[in-house]
């Protein structure tokens, strides 16, 4: 019962999303709208750390950075798909009244949106990464640790939807919530990348982040059910 | 287990009211004492540093501050998850009350850390360094909260949505801290927090210790007196309240 419905609201929030173009390419193409406008902020001739060293070694730090914050970005671009839109129709109120626990219901919303706004981006990462210069090896490494990182970004985003749930245009609030609890995620994140390109292990940063999921995607769920019951009673 | 007889009275307005207006002024009183002898002879008598020189003495007030934004995190957190668990009100009360003191004291650390920084490291601002960044990142979740409490009409709603916040928050507090600080140690470009401490002698440690009893003093004053205006703004209306000012309009 609690998996089969875990199942049916996963089904349901993707053929939603995928039933509208923009649901599911807008957060694609915000990053990669995000990753052009980086450069063009910062002068080609200033990327060199120092007089004499590599501008391709300033472009692949800027192009991991970029790519960590468009993601971050762009994971905070569907989350009305997450609850709110679900709360303003009813549905929320009745998958909530219905004999299914509300934690699978989140577990599917959370994975349907895992899907549709951030595993794109993923796929992405080797094509922004090559623009900025990065190294085979950093481009794999930089795309498994988002894979790894993103569900933490997931939950702490739906963890602001959920708080936020039935506040009418108060979207701009949960960027100041979330921004400050990813910062361990987006800390290992990029880390793992520069190490992979200095060619070093990346192994660290990636257990680290690999713990952080475990621990957003066992614990968060939680926090969220209770938040949408504190927002919706 | 069996509470005892005067515990259910933390739960009664009325006389949290009281109790609090009892102890506020002896705390406040003896906060600001301590800062006063504290500050005298942290910055007057106690010697100069052998190595900071002056400098040194932001010591009496900058880890003060970092210390009460802290503990008053912890405490909002605390108080907001008893509120959530079992419903008490006036656990909500406090952990609003905690907020923005929580928050001043957050950004009193960062404005002196920064007023020491300056002459110590040449900046005012180090984007490197890790208590700079938890530091900054504590001070946003304190106003994230407090702008998501902003943000409901329905006090009791806001109550409960923000005590999961806090909860959140107060998880993420140590993860924060130390992602941070191992991201500048795997970096370490320049050391400069090398301040590897050789134990405060007691000319300095005495009034240093003053100083953090004195600031915690004035942070639970400040605390119980914001937690009277709460209990007020909660109560408008009721009847223990009206027998309090008897001319007052309602």
């Amino acid at each position: 019962m609690p998996f089969r419905a875990f199942l049916l609201i996963l089904r349901r929030d993707l053929k939603v999303a995928f039933r509208r173009v923009s649901e599911w390419s807008l957060p694609l193409l915000f990053f990669i709208a995000v990753s052009a406008l980086f450069p063009l902020a910062l002068s080609p001739d200033r990327l060199a750390m120092a007089p004499g060293e590599s501008e391709v070694y300033g472009m692949q730090s800027l192009g991991i950075a970029v790519i960590w914050m468009g993601a971050l970005l762009a994971s905070l671009m569907g989350l009305d798909r997450l609850f709110l839109n679900d709360s303003e129709d009813g549905s929320l109120e009745q998958l909530m009244l219905s004999p299914a626990p509300l934690i699978s219901v989140v577990y599917g919303k959370l994975a349907a949106h895992w899907l549709v706004s951030v595993l794109p981006l993923v796929i992405l990462v080797p094509l922004v990464g090559l623009s900025y210069r990065l190294t085979p090896g950093a481009t794999a490494v930089l795309a498994l640790s988002l894979l790894i990182a993103t569900p933490v970004l997931t939950v702490l985003v739906a963890i602001g939807a959920a708080l936020t749930v039935n506040l009418r245009g108060a979207t701009a609030i949960i960027g100041l919530l979330v921004l400050p609890l990813v910062s361990p995620a987006l800390i290992f994140g990029a880390r793992a990348a520069v190490l992979a390109l200095d060619a070093e292990s990346a192994a660290a940063p990636l257990y680290f982040n690999a713990s952080l999921a475990i621990m957003a995607v066992s614990l968060g769920p939680v926090a969220i059910a209770a938040a949408l019951r504190a927002g919706l009673e | 287990m069996k509470l005892p007889v005067w515990f259910h009275r933390f739960g009664s307005p009325p006389w949290v009211y009281g109790f609090a207006g009892a102890c506020a002024p002896w705390l406040l009183a003896a906060g600001l004492l301590a800062i006063a002898v504290g500050a005298y002879w942290g910055l007057v008598i106690a010697p100069p540093d052998a190595r900071q020189g002056e400098v040194y003495r932001i010591i009496y007030i900058h880890p003060q501050t970092a210390y009460v934004g802290m503990m008053a995190y912890t405490l909002m957190a605390i108080a907001a998850a008893i509120g959530f668990i079992w419903r008490i009100k006036l656990a909500h009360a406090v952990a609003v009350s905690a907020a923005p003191i929580g928050a001043t004291f957050t950004f009193g650390a960062l404005i002196t850390g920064a007023i020491w920084g300056r002459p110590t490291w040449g900046t005012y601002w180090e984007w490197g360094d890790p208590r700079i960044m938890s530091e900054l990142l504590l001070l946003l979740m304190f106003l994230g909260y407090l702008a998501l409490r902003a943000a409901f009409d329905d006090r009791d709603k806001a109550d409960r949505v923000s005590a999961i916040l806090a909860v959140v928050g107060v998880v993420n507090v140590p993860i924060i801290h130390f992602s941070v600080e191992w991201w500048n140690s795997l970096h370490q470009t320049a050391s400069i927090m090398q301040l590897d401490k050789p134990a405060m002698p007691a000319s300095m440690l005495v009034p240093f210790l003053i100083m953090v009893a004195g600031f915690t003093l004035l942070f639970y004053g400040l605390l119980l007196r914001r937690l009277q205006a709460g209990i007020v703004d909660r109560e408008s209306g009721a009847r223990w309240l009206r027998d309090l000012a008897p001319g007052a309009t309602p």
